[in-house]
C-alpha cells in the first residue's frame, strides 16, 4: 500500500503541515476553553459555536498586521527567527509513528533526529531575542539557553536509558516493542527497571521546560519581561512562535507517548491502532495545560538547580540502575 | 552636563574599570508586573539588580491640597480615592479624625457596622493582593478564584452602599445609610463561604513546593529595617513586629473584640504571604464577633449642617489592608480644613524596596515588590 | 539520604495536590454572567447618576430650587437656578443641569436634599461618543419619565 516516493512525500508534506496548523490553531483554542474551565469562566464564546471559529478570526487577524521590525535590529535576523523556530518542528513530525504503518519516513535514527531538532528551537529563540535589540529580549534570550542547556542532559540520559531497554532508535520499532497491553509499555517495565515511572515524570519535566511552557516559561515570563524574546514580533511574526510553540508540544508529547506509553499500542493488548496514540497524545497535551494553569512560574535558579541538583543526578542514578539490572537479571 | 549625569558617568566608568558593567532596565511605569504607573529604573548587572530607584508621581492628583480648598465633608469622596482596594479604611480615618476634633458621638450600630465592612474590604483588599501577587510570580488561576470570592463581597457591600469599590460610605458621626437583615445574613453566609476557600488556596498555593521556593528567603526587610523607613502593615508583621493600629491605638470598637495579630519572624516574602493569609481568617473572626454583637439604634448621631472645627491639630490612623493609614487634619476654625495630610502606608512600604532590593535577582525583585502589596495611587496620592 | 528524598516527595505530592484542586474546579460550572446576554440584578442602593423625583401628585418635581445640592457637590457639577411662579408657594426649578464627566457619584446632593427630590438613577451602562452626552438636564429626563409613565395627576 506504499505510494510511489514523490506522491508519498507531498502527501507527507501536506498531511504534516495540516496536521501541525490544525494543531496550533486549535490546541490555543483548548488551552483558551481549558484554561477557562480551570478557572470557572466560558472561554471564547463569541466566534462560531462554542468559540470554535475564534483561532480562524486570530489567524486572520495576525495575518492582516503588518510585520513591524524595530529600528535598530538585525532585520535579516530579526526575520529569520521565526522561520527558524518554525522548520525543525516541521522537520521532526516525519519521523512521529503515529500508526503502524503512518510515519512519514520510517528511519533507524528517528529518535535522535527529534532529538537534535528538538534543541534548534533554543537557537531560534536566542536569534530572536538577540535581534530583538531590546533588553528584555536579550534577557530572555539568556535564560533560555542556559534553561535549555541545563535540561537537555536530563532529558537525554533519560533517552539513553530507554535506548538501553529498546536498543534501537526507530520509533516505530520501539513502539511495536511495547505491542501486548499496557503492563508491557516503557512506562511500567518495573522488572528492567523499578524506576521507570521516575523516568517518565524526568522526561515529562524536561520536556515542558524544553518546550518553554509554564511553569518553565522562563523566555516568556510575562509578569518580569513582558513577552521576553517576543516581546518586539508582531503579526504573523509572533504567530509563529506561538504556532511553534504548540507544534513542539505535539513533537514532545508524542515522543513521550512513542517512548514510554506504548505509541499506537491499545493498553489491553487488542485493536491498537493510529486513535489509541492520538488518545494518549492528547491526553498529555491535556495535562500540559492543566500543569500550565495550575502553577507559578519557577525562578530561573530554582530551575537550573532542579535540573542540575536533582533531575540530572536522579537520571544518572536510573541510567546506571537499568545498566546493572541489564546487565545481570536478564541474560 | 549636569553634576548627577556627569556622576553617573563617573560611576559607569568605574563599574566598567572593575570589569562590571551595568545597563539601565526601565521597569514601568507600563509594565504588567508594577500593577499600575509605578516606574522602577533598575541599574543592572546582568539579571542582578544593582541599584532600584522607584520613580512615582504619574498619578499625583493632589488629594492633599484637594482638602484644603473644599469643606469637611466635601473631602469625603476622596477618601476612597487614595488606596481604591482599602476605601472603607481611609474613609474610617478621616471621618474619625474629624468626629475626633469636632467631638461628635458615634452610634454603637454604626461603629459595629464600620468595623464589619472595614474588615470585609480588608479581606476583599487582601483577595486582589494574592491574585495579583499569584500573578507576579506566573500563576494565573488563583487570581480568577480570588477575584470570585471578591465579587461576594462586592456584591455584599454594593448592596448597602450604592457602590463597589468607591463607597464612601461612613459620614461624619455615623454611616450613610443602615444596613439591614440582608446584610448582615448575607456577610455571615459569606463567612461561612470563605473559609473552606481559603483552605483550598492553601492546598493550591500555599503548600505549593515551588510557590515557596520562589518566596522563602526572598526580599528580607528585617524589622529593623521597616523600622528606618516606616514600613508597617503585613510588612512589619512579617518582620516579627506585633504592631497593629486596632490594637496599638485602639479605635471603633475594636478593643472588644477577640483576635490576633499575626506575625512571621522571618521577614521574607512568603513571611509577608503568610500574614496576609493569616489576616484573612482573622477578620472573618472579627466579622463573626462583630455580628453577634451588633445591637439596633441608630445609625447616625445628629450632626450641624454647616460643620466648623474647632482650631486645632488632630490625628487620627487606622489598620487599612497596607498598614498604618494616618490622617492629620489641621483646622483654624473655618469649614474647610487648613491642612489635610494623609500617611499612606505603601509609599513607606515602597521606600524599603531600593535598599532591601540590592543584588537581587530581576525575577526575585518583583515577587518581592508584589509581596509589599503596592498601590500605586495609594503611594502617589 | 532520607531527609532529601522526603523533602523531594513532600514536593512532588504537593504539587499533585495543587493539580487535583484545579482539576476539581475544572468539572464544576463556570460562576461568570456572560455579560450582554445576562446582567446582574441592579441592587436597591446603585449609586447611578442623579435624576429628579416626581411628587406623586402633581407629577412634578418636588425641588425647591433651594441650590443646597449645588453647595455640597464636592465637585461643582451641578446647576441649579430657580423662580417663583405667580401663584406658588415655593419656588421651582427652571435650570438642573449635572456635568456628568466631573461627577464622583459620592452622593452628598441626594443627602442635603431638604424636599427628597434627588434619587440616584439606576443607569449604568453609560457610554458615549461624546462629552455632551454627560451634560444632563434633569428636568427634560424627568419630562421624559412623566411622558412614559403618568402619574395618577397626569392622567386625570
Amino acid at each position: 500500500m506504499t505510494l510511489p516516493e514523490p506522491y508519498r512525500l507531498a502527501a507527507f508534506v501536506l498531511g504534516a503541515l495540516a496536521f501541525v496548523g490544525l494543531n496550533a490553531a486549535y490546541l490555543v483554542w483548548v488551552e483558551r476553553k481549558g484554561a477557562a474551565r480551570f478557572q470557572r469562566r466560558p472561554g471564547p464564546t463569541e466566534v462560531g459555536p462554542e468559540g470554535l471559529l475564534q483561532p480562524i478570526a486570530d489567524a486572520i487577524k495576525l495575518l492582516s498586521k503588518q510585520v513591524i521590525v524595530p529600528p535598530g535590529a538585525d532585520a535579516l535576523l530579526f526575520r529569520l527567527a521565526p522561520a527558524v523556530v518554525m522548520a525543525p518542528a516541521l522537520m521532526t513530525f516525519a519521523v512521529l509513528p503515529f500508526g503502524a504503518h503512518l510515519t512519514a519516513r520510517p528511519m533507524s535514527v528517528g529518535l535522535l533526529l527529534a532529538v537534535a531538532f528538538g534543541s534548534i528551537n533554543v537557537m531560534a529563540i536566542l536569534l530572536g531575542g538577540w535581534a530583538s535589540r531590546n533588553k528584555y529580549a536579550i534577557i530572555s534570550a539568556a535564560r533560555v539557553v542556559s534553561q535549555n542547556v541545563a535540561y537537555e542532559i536530563p532529558l537525554l540520559l533519560v533517552v539513553i536509558t530507554l535506548l538501553m531497554i529498546t536498543g534501537t532508535l526507530d520509533l516505530s520499532e520501539i513502539v511495536r516493542q511495547q505491542a501486548g497491553g499496557f503492563w508491557r509499555w516503557n512506562v511500567f517495565k518495573l522488572w528492567v527497571n523499578p524506576l521507570m515511572p521516575v523516568t517518565f515524570v524526568i522526561f515529562f519535566i524536561c520536556l515542558l521546560a524544553e518546550t518553554n511552557r509554564a511553569p518553565f516559561d522562563m523566555a516568556e515570563a510575562e509578569s518580569e519581561l513582558v513577552a521576553g524574546a517576543f516581546t518586539e514580533y508582531a503579526g504573523m511574526g509572533f504567530g509563529v512562535f506561538f504556532m511553534a510553540e504548540y507544534a513542539n508540544i505535539v513533537v514532545g508529547c508524542a515522543l513521550a507517548t512513542a517512548l514510554f506509553l506504548g505509541g499506537w499500542q491499545s493498553p489491553f493488548g487488542i485493536g491498537s491502532g493510529v486513535g489509541w496514540f492520538l488518545l494518549k497524545l492528547y491526553l498529555l497535551i491535556f495535562t500540559v495545560v492543566w500543569i500550565r494553569w495550575t502553577f507559578p512560574r519557577t525562578q530561573f535558579y530554582g530551575l537550573l538547580n532542579l535540573s542540575w541538583k536533582i533531575l540530572i543526578p536522579i537520571s544518572l542514578g536510573t541510567l546506571g540502575l537499568t545498566s546493572v539490572l541489564l546487565k545481570f537479571i536478564r541474560p | 552636563m549636569s553634576t548627577s549625569a556627569a556622576l553617573a558617568d563617573a560611576a559607569r566608568a568605574a563599574a566598567r574599570a572593575e570589569g562590571r558593567e551595568t545597563f539601565v532596565l526601565n521597569l514601568g511605569p507600563q509594565h504588567p508586573a508594577t500593577h499600575g504607573v509605578l516606574r522602577l529604573k533598575l541599574t543592572m548587572d546582568g539579571e542582578y539588580i544593582a541599584r532600584a530607584e522607584p520613580v512615582c508621581g504619574y498619578i499625583h492628583r493632589m488629594h492633599e491640597k484637594m482638602g484644603e480648598n473644599r469643606t469637611w465633608a466635601q473631602f469625603l469622596p476622596n477618601t476612597s480615592r487614595i488606596d481604591y482596594l482599602s476605601a472603607m479604611h481611609y474613609t474610617h480615618a478621616y471621618v474619625a479624625a474629624v468626629e475626633r476634633a469636632a467631638q461628635l458621638e458615634v452610634p454603637r450600630r454604626a461603629e459595629f457596622v464600620r468595623v464589619i465592612t472595614s474588615e470585609l474590604n480588608r479581606i476583599s483588599s487582601h483577595l486582589v493582593w494574592f491574585g495579583a501577587f499569584l500573578l507576579d510570580l506566573g500563576g494565573f488561576t488563583p487570581l480568577l478564584y480570588a477575584f470570585d470570592d471578591r465579587e461576594k463581597i462586592l456584591d455584599l457591600l454594593e448592596r448597602i452602599t450604592g457602590a463597589r469599590l468607591t463607597y464612601c460610605y461612613y459620614r461624619f458621626g455615623g454611616l450613610y445609610n443602615d444596613v439591614d437583615a440582608e446584610f448582615l445574613r448575607g456577610a455571615r453566609d459569606f463567612v461561612r463561604y470563605l473559609r473552606p476557600r481559603l483552605d483550598m488556596y492553601r492546598e493550591l498555593v500555599t503548600e505549593n513546593i515551588i510557590f515557596r521556593k520562589r518566596l522563602e528567603g526572598i526580599g528580607v526587610a528585617d524589622a529593623e529595617l521597616c523600622r528606618r523607613y516606616g514600613a508597617t502593615g503585613p510588612v512589619l508583621r512579617g518582620a516579627g513586629v506585633a504592631y497593629d493600629v486596632r490594637r496599638a491605638e485602639p479605635y471603633a470598637v475594636y478593643p472588644e473584640l477577640d483576635f490576633k495579630i499575626p506575625t512571621h519572624p522571618r521577614g521574607d516574602s512568603l513571611a509577608r504571604y503568610l500574614v496576609r493569609m493569616e489576616e484573612m481568617e482573622q477578620s472573618l473572626r472579627i466579622i463573626e464577633q462583630a455580628l453577634d454583637l451588633i445591637p439596633e439604634g441608630p445609625f447616625r448621631s445628629k450632626v450641624p449642617k454647616v460643620l466648623k472645627l474647632p482650631p486645632g491639630d488632630t490625628c487620627f490612623a487606622v489598620e487599612a489592608a497596607r498598614g498604618r493609614f494616618m490622617v492629620r487634619i489641621v483646622s483654624d476654625g473655618r469649614d474647610i480644613p487648613y491642612r489635610v495630610k494623609l500617611r499612606t502606608p505603601s509609599f513607606s512600604n515602597l521606600s524599603l524596596f531600593e535598599e532591601a532590593s540590592r543584588g537581587m535577582l530581576l525575577a526575585d525583585a518583583l515577587a518581592f515588590l508584589g509581596s509589599l502589596d503596592l498601590v500605586i495611587p495609594d503611594i502617589d496620592r | 539520604m532520607k531527609t532529601p528524598l522526603r523533602e523531594l516527595w513532600t514536593g512532588f505530592r504537593s504539587l499533585l495536590t495543587g493539580m487535583r484542586v484545579t482539576l476539581t474546579q475544572f468539572f464544576k460550572p463556570p460562576v461568570t454572567v456572560p455579560y450582554p446576554y445576562a446582567t446582574l440584578p441592579i441592587p436597591e442602593r446603585y449609586r447611578g447618576h442623579i435624576e429628579l423625583v416626581r411628587d406623586p401628585e402633581t407629577g412634578m418635581s418636588l425641588c425647591v430650587a433651594c441650590k443646597s445640592c449645588e453647595k455640597a457637590c464636592p465637585s461643582g457639577c451641578i446647576v441649579v437656578e430657580g423662580i417663583k411662579r405667580e401663584g406658588d408657594k415655593k419656588k421651582s426649578p427652571t435650570v438642573f443641569t449635572v456635568d456628568f464627566t466631573r461627577c464622583s457619584l459620592c452622593g452628598s446632593c441626594v443627602e442635603v436634599c431638604p424636599t427628597e427630590a434627588l434619587r440616584f438613577s439606576r443607569r449604568y451602562n453609560l457610554a458615549g461618543t461624546d462629552r455632551e452626552a454627560y451634560f444632563l438636564d434633569l428636568l427634560k429626563r424627568l419630562q421624559a419619565q412623566a411622558a412614559s409613565t403618568p402619574t395618577p395627576a397626569t392622567k386625570a
